[in-house]
């Protein structure tokens, strides 16, 4: 039951990574996708249906964590403080910046919300990275099982640890340019016109600088955390998302050649998936590693509430988990094909 | 203010208070216009339409801050009581993960097609969005409302060897009497907010002499809706909660009412300032036996003052709480007064009173200081528990985080939220000042 837990966690952080990473995406690259208001809110029209939804999954993984290791969600959320509010701000700049843009027609107005998205696209993957960084390189948790460290100390990965180092700052990029690859392949598949030409001439620079950066991370990760890196070389599941994630490298790279653009986003969606079900498969079943001390890891066996607790979520979490897919469904059949240009005050 | 329990304390209260200024305007909203929407298709009138158009613009307004203040409240369990959530969590976790599967994906999922959908995809599907949106809000609110109920009369759980809490019966905790009763409450008490606000507009529209036709909808369906939402929210849920505390927190009964000593035939006081340190009630104007009643059904029943406790126990600010309490209480009473006014003379008289629609322009601030009295009340109350009885608010913060962070993250959510609130009410006042859009020329 831990393991099934373990796994409910992992997929809905791994399908929130790909769900709002294109939205990220999109808000990284409208300013330069996007230059003229009806542009930008092609941009905004295209995620615009999805974008509050996508963020629930963020929410809802959250709340199936504080169900299921709530000592992990305690540990991690006070340990990171800091960061945790940086991520919470950005969060609310960005919906604010989507939901209120429309409702004023100056031009002043939209230009500086168009910027406020921007910054929080940005700063958003970074944080998300970095903050994956952390769960490998692991964290100074004590005999209680909790610890709080700096945003920053020296910036070596060896303690004093802060949450950025040269270690979480590279798994932090390699999460913006690949969200921003992702965010390409998704408008490259959602629009039309100008926006979709210029995705297009940016998405193959944009994914070589990650499988560039995928490859130092890699390499970084032997050195930084060689107990993961031993994790992934004996687990069968972790193989089983690295041949997932190379292949949707693959198609990535073969979608755009052959512009196939939706079979680019899968391969990015399926790129995404992999690499964090691959790194899932290599740390199990620890979540949270102290860097003091392996007995004061906290793990999927050790922070899991009772199993009473985790059977009766699982009967709610699998009814609600149909009728969610059920919504997803619908809102992708409501709102499928391309998007263009609504009329003024009828979309975003 | 060297502890850094009260900057956490302070953080979650002004983030709580703040956030749920937006989801009592939500909630209600989005019950009539679901109400709208329901006649708008029955009926096949369009001013209904017309109606839940405008309201819809100030409902993805309002939601858009309710969700992103939300959300740092759900981050705090973690952030700042990391040992609340440790201990609690395999009880509490359920409903807020419930909240997360059943109440935002709804919620979500369907405000796109509410604000956006209405020419695309038809008035069905339109009047479907509204409903779910309602359902949606009104859920999340019960997922919320059992959390806290689990914090005021913890019931369903059993203490694990490990020295935390554990689920022992789920519909026992779901369930929970004083969450079905609190509920009901509070969410008469955002339909109150609701309705004012749509009155208020109306009111201002009539005065104004502009938009006729929607002011006196609005009018007529915010003051109907506002009278039988300021009678159901004193009479039964609001006498119910009050038995509820009386029965199970008689301790925060006394201190509400800034009782110190206990006897019969206790009065309720209408107005008076509590003197704490010298255990009295300052200049009180008290209604003889009404508090007996109001707690146990009779004038001459006993009710025990804060002399009965002993003084660890008690509240630890007395003081807001008593006052909580009674401006509660006391604006409860004008709503139903003012609303039953309005609707008689609305009824009688086609040419409504200037001199009361200048009230009820004026009076929709004074339902979100209610709710936020309600709130207050409640958690003050609850005070110097967490967890009622088991786990001291003291006992339950995150020890390793600073006052160096919390003070920081404090004044950045203060100047953000200050922002948003000015935002919030020039964005409210232009759609109010534009005006209802009517379907044809939609722009």
């Amino acid at each position: 039951m831990e393991m099934l837990w373990f796994w409910i966690v992992s997929v809905m952080v791994a399908i929130y990574s790909v769900m709002d990473g294109f939205d990220f995406g999109a808000g990284i690259l409208h300013l330069f996708v996007a230059r003229s208001n009806e542009e930008r809110r092609q941009v905004l029209a295209a995620i615009g249906p999805l974008w509050d939804g996508n963020e629930v999954w963020l929410l809802a993984g959250g709340g199936a964590m504080f169900m299921a290791f709530p000592k992990v969600l305690a540990s991690g959320f006070s340990g990171f403080y800091l960061a945790m509010f940086l991520v919470l701000w950005c969060l609310a700049l960005r919906g604010i910046s989507i939901e209120f843009r429309s409702h004023v027609g100056d031009v002043m107005w939209r230009a500086f919300w168009d910027l406020v998205f921007a910054v929080a696209s940005i700063l958003l993957p970074v944080l998300l990275g970095a903050a994956i960084g952390n769960v490998i390189r692991g964290v100074p948790l004590d005999a209680t099982g909790y610890f709080n460290i700096p945003l920053f100390t020296d910036f070596t990965a060896g303690n004093p640890v802060g949450i950025l180092d040269w270690y979480t700052v590279l798994t932090g990029v390699l999460v913006l340019v690949t969200l921003t690859g992702h965010g390409a392949a998704f408008l490259a598949w959602k629009t039309d016109g100008p926006v979709q030409a210029r995705c297009l001439k940016a998405a193959l620079p944009l994914w070589g600088a990650v499988a560039v950066l995928w490859a130092a991370a890699t390499l970084a990760t032997a050195q930084v955390a060689p107990a993961v890196f031993q994790g992934w070389a004996q687990s069968p599941l972790a193989w089983l998302g690295t041949v997932i994630y190379l292949a949707g490298l693959a198609a990535v790279f073969l979608g755009f050649r052959a512009r196939k653009h939706l079979l680019a986003f899968l391969g990015s969606s399926a790129f995404i998936l992999g690499l964090l079900a691959a790194s899932a498969a290599s740390v199990w079943p620890v979540m949270l590693r102290s860097t003091l001390n392996p007995d004061w890891n906290l793990t999927a066996r050790n922070a899991s509430v009772a199993a009473a607790g985790l059977q009766k979520g699982f009967v709610w979490w699998s009814i609600g988990f149909l009728i969610v897919l059920g919504y997803f469904a619908m809102l992708f059949r409501l709102f499928r094909g391309k998007v263009r240009a609504a009329a003024e005050g009828e979309g975003y | 203010m060297g502890d850094p329990l009260f900057w956490h304390r302070l953080q979650f209260g002004f983030t709580a208070t703040f956030h749920y200024i937006f989801p009592q305007l939500t909630m209600g909203l989005a019950f009539l216009i679901a109400v709208f929407k329901g006649l708008g298709l029955r009926q096949g009138n369009e001013r209904f339409n017309d109606a839940a158009r405008f309201w819809i613009r100030i409902l993805g307004i309002s939601f858009a801050v309710g969700v992103v203040t939300g959300i740092p409240l759900e981050f705090q369990f973690g952030t700042d009581w990391a040992r609340f959530s440790t201990y609690s969590g395999g009880v509490i976790g359920q409903t807020l993960g419930m909240e997360g599967m059943f109440a935002f994906f709804l919620e979500s999922s369907f405000l796109g097609l509410l604000v956006w959908g209405e020419k695309r995809f038809g008035p069905r599907l339109h009047f479907l969005a509204a409903v779910a949106l309602f359902a949606g809000s009104w859920l999340s609110g019960y997922f919320i409302v059992a959390t806290d109920a689990f914090m005021q009369h913890p019931v369903g759980y059993a203490l694990a060897a490990n020295g935390t809490l554990q689920l022992a019966s789920f519909w026992g905790f779901v369930l929970n009497p004083w969450a079905i009763i609190q509920y009901l409450h509070t969410m008469m008490g955002a339909v109150v907010t609701g309705s004012f606000v749509v009155a208020a507009v109306g009111a201002y529209w009539v005065l104004r002499g502009i938009h006729p036709g929607p002011a006196a909808l609005n009018l007529k369906a915010g003051v109907l809706a506002g009278l039988v939402a300021s009678l159901l929210v004193a009479m039964p849920t609001g006498d119910l909660q009050g038995k509820l505390v009386a029965r199970h927190q008689p301790l925060t009964l006394a201190a509400m009412e800034g009782r110190f000593q206990s006897g019969p035939r206790a009065g309720m006081n209408v107005i008076g300032q509590p003197n704490v340190a010298a255990h009295r009630l300052d200049n009180p104007i008290r209604l003889p036996g009404v508090l007996s009643f109001i707690a146990y059904g009779s004038f001459s029943a006993d009710v025990k003052g804060l002399d009965a406790f002993p003084q660890d126990q008690w509240p630890t600010s007395i003081e807001p709480l008593y006052y909580s309490f009674h401006i509660m209480v006391g604006l409860g009473t004008l709503f139903i007064a003012l609303m039953g006014l309005s609707a008689l003379l609305l009824h009688k008289a086609l040419q409504p009173q200037r001199w009361l629609l200048w009230i009820l322009m004026l009076a929709f601030p004074f339902p979100f200081i209610a709710n936020t009295a309600g709130w207050m009340t409640t958690e003050l109350g609850r005070q110097p528990w967490l967890l009622y009885g088991l786990m001291r608010t003291s006992e339950g913060s995150s020890q390793l985080v600073h006052g160096g962070e919390t003070v920081f993250t404090l004044l950045g959510f203060m100047g953000l939220y200050l922002v948003l609130g000015l935002l919030f009410l020039m964005l409210i006042g232009r759609e109010v000042a534009h005006g209802p859009v009517p379907s044809h020329n939609e722009h």
